[in-house]
């Protein structure tokens, strides 16, 4: 019951003016971020981190929550009228919601994955709020070696889930952690890894820096050159009436992809290396793989709709139960949040619950706020919102190029990021084209900084006995699962090999 | 794009090796009663980068990933096109950041892209090359107090002039 009460404090928070129009405000600009194809809520987040400085903390993270569930919404508003998932996340909604679509049935598509995305937030945040006291309370006893394990599990979801290239998505998380690096020894106080001596590298490399040159530079010079033919918007004409009848429709038809959806994707939410974008994949293909009607997915099933909409929106509440517990983010997304609380002068992890009470639950409370928000801007702006896809990407291009240039200045105040900004873009435009995968590199350089000085705190304990890992009670268990994760590909390589000679 | 992975992985490569013996500057070993040393973890790091670009090199001569296989070029003419054109405006807008002002440097960059890369209209090209920074000015400047670079001695007049405005 204590729970509830902070609840409803939280929620109460989150209703006070300044919050209520953040919410507002973030869910709007999620949407439109959501439903631009080429730019995701990571790429939001980052980019309007530096604009959050004006507010107090407990305030920023509403707001940035708030565009990143609205981005779960708005990305399916392009996979159903453009044919083009507006994020990754939305991918897997063009599977049936263009077909839909294109029979004509756009509003049922649009209503449909409005309904089963509210309906995957509540879901996911009635679990969160569940789960998360419980979790902290239990990492309130975590020492350092615990937590570099738990580093080493996140990074080791990247190798053995991730699905990428294994060498290239290894070099990312390593790369990552070098640039964390760069500045001074913390523990020697000596200065580190200060390149050809430029002053600049003193002050370290500023995880914004990598974050805004990866997904604001690099991934719209990326989406320029990959959008390059026109996009056709199909319209979708609605009224109240329509509304209430697709939802009937919806409900009926979409109900079993929602429920599936909700779960699943709340649970591989929580794993790190996975997220809202595999967590939405893989309910469309169990929903599909559980339903009397398989043979209409891919040709414009309800279901096929309604699950991953409900699964994008539930994992993106999932990704945030480890942040918030125990200082690990669950998604790229969350990355940024978690260095955005670091730049706010808050420390994350199991701690905050019982430091910043009103800080944790204002952002629980946003939750349900935001999602009921999400939902009614949703419905009552679908054709602003195709109306607003129809606008050049010449004129969205440099926006956010000069968001992207004066954020990166915002946050160090320093030209000398912005140059190693730009360096980072183009970077990683190369590195894109070449199926490196970048996600992994963003996370590192927030984890460096807590990873390195826990390994080295842990090491000391022991008396440099790496076993430290092992043989505690609770970093034991993790350090296994996660060496098994780096060493599953490898396991799979050679019983390929076995089969193959037997 | 076959060449390209292996100019990336070569150049990654020779990243990781700089980046190993930059960290071995400080104390790589354990240090008994201190822990392991300032560079120790960098090092190791690097070294894992290094192994990882082998790898990547091994995976190209097995053919083993899509890009090692891959004989479409790199960069095709529109791609090339593209990213000189958005680089030349991203490198011009920057460079001119300390000589006209952030503002200045983003209503030539604006102009550039918005007229000169999409063709748009002057109206539209003028309300947004103009629009934005006055915008950003009042945000940045006027609600956030954060100062933006004002560029070279010469702007001073006109940016004295705005902050008796605003202060």
């Amino acid at each position: 019951m204590e729970i509830l009460g902070h609840l409803s404090d939280g929620i109460w928070l989150s209703l006070q003016p300044l919050n209520l129009g953040l919410i507002l405000i973030g869910v709007t600009l999620g949407l439109f971020i959501g439903a631009m194809p080429g730019l995701g809520s990571v790429n939001g987040v980052a980019i309007l981190l530096p604009v959050t400085f004006l507010v107090p903390p407990s305030s920023a993270i509403i707001f940035l929550a708030a565009i990143y569930y609205g981005a779960m919404y708005g990305g399916a508003i392009s996979s159903i009228t453009l044919g083009i998932p507006g994020a990754s996340t939305a991918v897997a909604t063009t599977f049936d919601g263009r077909p839909l679509a294109l029979k004509g049935k756009a509003s049922l598509a649009l209503v449909t994955a409005a309904l089963a995305s509210f309906v995957g937030g509540t879901v996911s945040n009635v679990l969160f709020t569940g789960f998360a006291p419980l979790l902290a309370h239990v990492a309130l006893s975590f020492g350092p070696p615990e937590i570099f394990a738990l580093m080493l599990l996140a990074f080791a979801t990247f190798v053995g889930l991730g699905g990428d290239d294994i060498p290239k998505t290894i070099l990312s998380i390593c790369m990552g952690l070098v640039f964390a690096a760069v500045g001074f020894d913390e523990i020697s106080g000596e200065p580190r890894l200060v390149f050809f001596g430029i002053t600049g590298f003193m002050h370290g490399i500023n995880f914004l820096v990598l974050a805004i040159g990866v997904y604001g530079l690099g991934e719209m010079i990326w989406t320029i050159e990959s959008t390059r033919g026109e996009m056709t918007t199909t319209d979708a004409k609605m009224s109240l009436k329509t509304v209430v009848a697709d939802s009937k429709t919806a409900a009926r038809e979409g109900w079993r992809g929602t429920a599936i959806g909700s779960l699943l994707g709340f649970f591989v939410g929580i794993l790190p290396a996975a997220g809202a974008t595999p967590g939405s994949l893989m309910s469309y293909g169990v929903t599909k793989m559980l339903s009397r009607k398989p043979e209409e997915f891919g040709k414009g099933a309800v279901d096929g709709v309604a699950a991953p909409e409900a699964a994008n929106n539930s994992a993106s509440t999932g990704a945030m139960l480890p942040m918030l517990t125990l200082g690990i983010p669950g998604s790229p997304t969350t990355a940024i949040l978690l260095g955005g609380m670091v730049i706010w002068g808050m420390t994350p992890g199991p701690r905050l619950f019982t430091d910043e009470p009103a800080f944790v639950w204002g952002l629980i409370g946003s939750f349900y706020v935001s999602n009921v928000f999400a939902l009614l801007i949703n419905l009552a702006f679908i054709p602003v919102f195709i109306w607003m896809l129809r606008m050049p990407f010449t004129i969205l291009a440099p926006l956010i190029f000069v968001l992207s240039v004066v954020g990166g200045y915002a946050a160090t105040a320093d030209m000398h990021d912005v140059w190693l900004m730009l360096g980072f873009g183009f970077g990683a435009y190369a590195l894109r084209k070449l199926d490196y995968p970048l996600a992994p590199a963003v996370l590192a350089i927030v984890l460096g900084p807590i990873a390195e000085p826990t390994l080295r705190q842990s090491l000391l304990l022991s008396s440099g006995d790496p076993m430290i890992f092992i043989n505690r009670p609770i970093a034991g268990p993790i350090t296994i699962i996660a060496l098994i994760l780096i060493f599953l590909p490898l396991i799979n390589l050679i019983r390929k090999k076995m089969v193959a000679q037997a | 794009m076959r060449l390209a992975e292996l100019i990336t992985a070569a150049v990654l490569a020779l990243l990781s090796i700089y980046l190993m013996f930059k960290s071995a500057e400080l104390d790589i070993g354990y240090l008994p009663g201190e822990g392991p040393g300032g560079g120790a973890w960098p090092f190791w790091l690097a070294s894992v980068m290094l192994i990882s670009t082998i790898l990547i090199v091994i995976n190209w001569f097995k053919k083993a990933t899509p890009p090692s296989r891959s004989t479409e070029p790199f960069m095709d003419d529109f791609a090339k096109k593209s990213l000189v054109k958005v680089g030349v405006g991203l490198l011009g807008f920057i460079a001119l950041v300390g000589v006209i002002s952030m503002y200045g440097a983003m209503l030539i960059f604006l102009v550039y892209y918005v007229r000169v890369l999409g063709k748009h209209s002057w109206p539209t090209t003028a309300a947004l090359s103009i629009g934005l920074p006055v915008i950003f000015f009042i945000f940045f400047e006027a609600l956030m107090r954060i100062t933006l670079p004002k560029g070279m001695k010469f702007t001073e007049p006109f940016y004295n002039f705005l902050n008796t405005i605003i202060y």
